[in-house]
């Protein structure tokens, strides 16, 4: 395995605070309307959450270059799942008589 | 004899002895049997529990066929009718189909074919054994404390709000048998991956290992979602969380597209296994490279690739748009084409081959007909027009039927019986074996070719009762039925009977040129004493004599001497 890189313990607890403040971010945020944008931001800070935590408390920063594609690959086949499904509700009305 | 070259290989011996040890009788026990951690042991291990599960589920499918002898509905109660069709359909799909061929023939033979001692995790793949069977046994509870209804698939909102019966019991086991399935791909996957012997490349590979791979590619990549989506459900059903349910705010449509994304991947976790096990037999029992290698071992994984992206033919009438099912209907027509793929290469193998026609190659064309039934109604159903009146009919019935049932238990029977001299070390009674594949293929026929018919006339499916002028098809169906459980009896009492009694097969009884036959039969528990170096190309039968054998007399084997 060459997932022996030994990270200095600092790190890992940056990455915690920065995971820390996104919640309290996400907490704050969900309080303020902003209209459409809301569930976009909400996930925009949930993706920067998950991504901290597979390139560090993962490892996957520092893996193998088969590893970061096998990560990607199972990124780009959970947009397969969403983008698909979505092409069903947002074309569902599109045929509707006006 | 670790090296294989392109040098005769030691010819088949006339009259085999089995060999002194090997992986059955290393250790007894049944200890020995439940810590084991040799992929072939855990192999048998996986055989006994899906035989198990096999005969559970097709008590309650001959149990449905009796009802449905009968116009009226006498047999059974409506609801017990809901939960039988309910249980084995559950029973079938995860507790036979998707193990069936890689928990059994796939353990069993990964290893041997890349000339490795076992998997890379052991003990995971005896993890997976266990995971597997507390699945069942959870399952097993859910039947015996009332049953499950509302059909395998689980459908939202009956399945949350309105069924009585013991729903979050069975999705938990199907649950808990979900991680057997997920440690088994990931095994397989490493086990391609950092495990071949030296001179196995990839293009090297057995197409069995390229159909198993991509197999494991779909298990890994698909179950989580079929977890996640049953965890909704309970937390639905158990909380009242607004998730499916339209009364409290969900969306009984995403449990559908969460579901078939899992499902639909899921009927290839079936059929590719059995496709890969159809290379294996057409192969050797025609002494041919399969024509098209590569394509046949392209077309795997595009089946594994493309199978993600057609899911919603399965909703066209449940109200999605028309536009996503235009996409998911031509997406359904472009999964065909790799299907089609194997089999005109499958075909143009047996061309001018040197054919044989032993049981598992009679298996193995009963294969080709009735996977290619299945396949072309497939493209009936996914015509938008044509699937608004055959949908959820006896029509959808007897296509899965014919690809499940048709394809990949012919297919797993065909394995079974070719490797069975390599699995037990003795041969199975020819005859008897013969006459099985034939009384499997004319049962199956009778009984699932009227449900065409059926369907097409407007029979719908799960109802225990039906308008008199629909009969004869039924009568049809249920005696085909009872030839096909004969048929399926039989192979269960000669093998057992044969693993004492069959004359002793020898390493190489087909004249194959897999890796797993360069080894004793049974093998030894490393399966090669030593590592063997591959100089072979897949599929070369120069120098590897004809079958000597099969010796169920000496006359027979003079036959097959030339
Ligand atoms: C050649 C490619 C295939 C095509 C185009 C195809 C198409 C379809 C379509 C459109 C349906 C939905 C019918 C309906 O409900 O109205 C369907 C149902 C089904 N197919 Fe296929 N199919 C194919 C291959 C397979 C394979 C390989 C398997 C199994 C190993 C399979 C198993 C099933 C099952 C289990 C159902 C019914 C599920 C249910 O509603 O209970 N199909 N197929
Ligand atoms: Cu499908």
């Amino acid at each position: 395995m060459s997932s022996q890189h030994i990270l200095p313990r600092r790190t890992y607890f940056l990455v915690f605070l920065a995971l820390e403040v996104l919640t309290v971010v996400t907490a704050l945020v969900a309080s303020i309307d902003l209209g459409a944008a809301n569930t976009v931001v909400a996930l925009c800070i949930a993706v920067t959450k998950s991504t901290l935590v597979v390139l560090f408390f993962m490892h996957v920063k520092y893996s193998s270059k088969m590893t970061k594609l096998t990560v990607i690959l199972g990124v780009f086949w959970l947009m397969i799942l969403l983008g698909m499904t979505m092409t069903d509700y947002v074309s569902r009305l599109w045929s509707t008589v006006r | 004899m670790s090296t294989l070259t392109a040098q005769p290989l030691s010819p088949q011996p006339l009259a085999p002895e089995l060999p002194a040890n090997h992986y059955l009788n290393e250790s007894h026990g049944l200890k020995s049997w439940l810590l084991t951690t040799d992929h072939k042991r855990i192999a048998l291990l996986y055989m006994a529990s899906i035989t198990l599960m096999f005969a559970i589920g097709g008590i309650f499918a001959m149990l449905m066929r009796l009802e449905l002898l009968t116009p009226p509905a006498d047999l059974v109660s409506d609801d017990t009718y809901n939960k039988l069709f309910t249980m084995h359909g559950i029973i079938m799909v995860w507790f036979f189909l998707i193990p069936s061929i890689p928990t059994t023939l796939g353990n069993f033979l990964v290893p041997m074919m890349i000339g490795a001692k076992d998997l890379a995790f052991p003990k995971l793949n005896l993890m997976s054994w266990y995971l597997f069977n507390i699945g069942a046994v959870v399952t097993i509870y859910a039947i015996l404390s009332g049953g499950v209804d509302g059909g395998w698939t689980f459908y939202t909102p009956l399945s949350t709000g309105y069924l009585n019966s013991h729903v979050v019991a069975a999705a938990t086991g199907i649950f808990i048998a979900g991680f057997s399935s997920i440690l088994t791909g990931l095994n397989f996957i490493v086990t391609t991956h950092r495990m071949r012997a030296p001179g196995m490349t990839w293009k090297r590979l057995p197409l069995f290992m390229w159909s198993n791979y991509a197999t494991s590619v779909i298990l890994v990549l698909a179950t989580p979602v079929l977890a996640i989506t049953l965890a909704l459900v309970a937390v639905e059903r158990l909380l009242h969380f607004g998730i499916f349910n339209p009364a409290l705010g969900g969306d009984p449509v995403l449990f559908q597209h969460l579901f078939w994304f899992y499902s639909h991947p899921a009927v290839y976790i079936m059929i590719l296994p059995a496709m890969g096990v159809i290379s294996e037999l057409i192969s050797t029992f025609s002494r041919k490279r399969p024509f098209g290698y590569a394509y046949i071992a392209g077309s795997s994984i595009a089946i594994a690739a493309f199978g993600f992206v057609v899911w919603a033919h399965h909703m066209f009438v449940a109200g999605i748009s028309v536009y996503a099912a235009l996409v998911f209907s031509l997406m359904s027509y472009a999964v065909s084409l790799p299907s089609a793929v194997k089999v005109f290469n499958w075909t143009a193998t047996l061309y001018k081959g040197s054919i044989s026609y032993r049981t598992p190659l009679l298996y193995a064309l009963g294969f080709l007909g009735l996977f290619t039934v299945g396949g072309m109604t497939g493209l009936f159903l996914a015509a938008l027009g044509l699937d608004v009146h055959i949908h959820d009919t006896y029509f959808v019935v007897a296509h899965f039927h014919y690809i499940m049932v048709g394809g990949t238990i012919m297919a797993y029977l065909g394995g079974i019986h070719y490797w069975w001299p390599k699995i037990s070390g003795r041969m199975y009674p020819e005859v008897w074996g013969r006459l099985s594949a034939l009384l499997i293929f004319v049962g199956f026929n009778l009984t699932f070719f009227p449900q065409f018919i059926l369907g097409y006339l407007g029979m719908p499916r799960r109802y225990h009762a039906y308008p008199p002028e629909f009969q004869v098809w039924h009568v049809l169906s249920t005696a085909g039925a009872s030839i096909l459980g004969v048929g399926y009896l039989l192979p269960l009492i000669y093998l057992t009977w044969s693993y004492k009694n069959s004359p002793v097969a020898g390493p190489n009884p087909w004249g194959a040129s897999g890796l797993e036959w360069q080894t004793q039969s049974p093998p030894i528990t490393h399966n090669f004493v030593t590592t063997p170096i591959v100089t072979r190309e897949a599929y070369d039968y120069t120098g590897i004599p004809a079958p000597a054998l099969a010796v169920r007399s000496e006359e027979e084997a003079s036959t097959y001497v030339s």
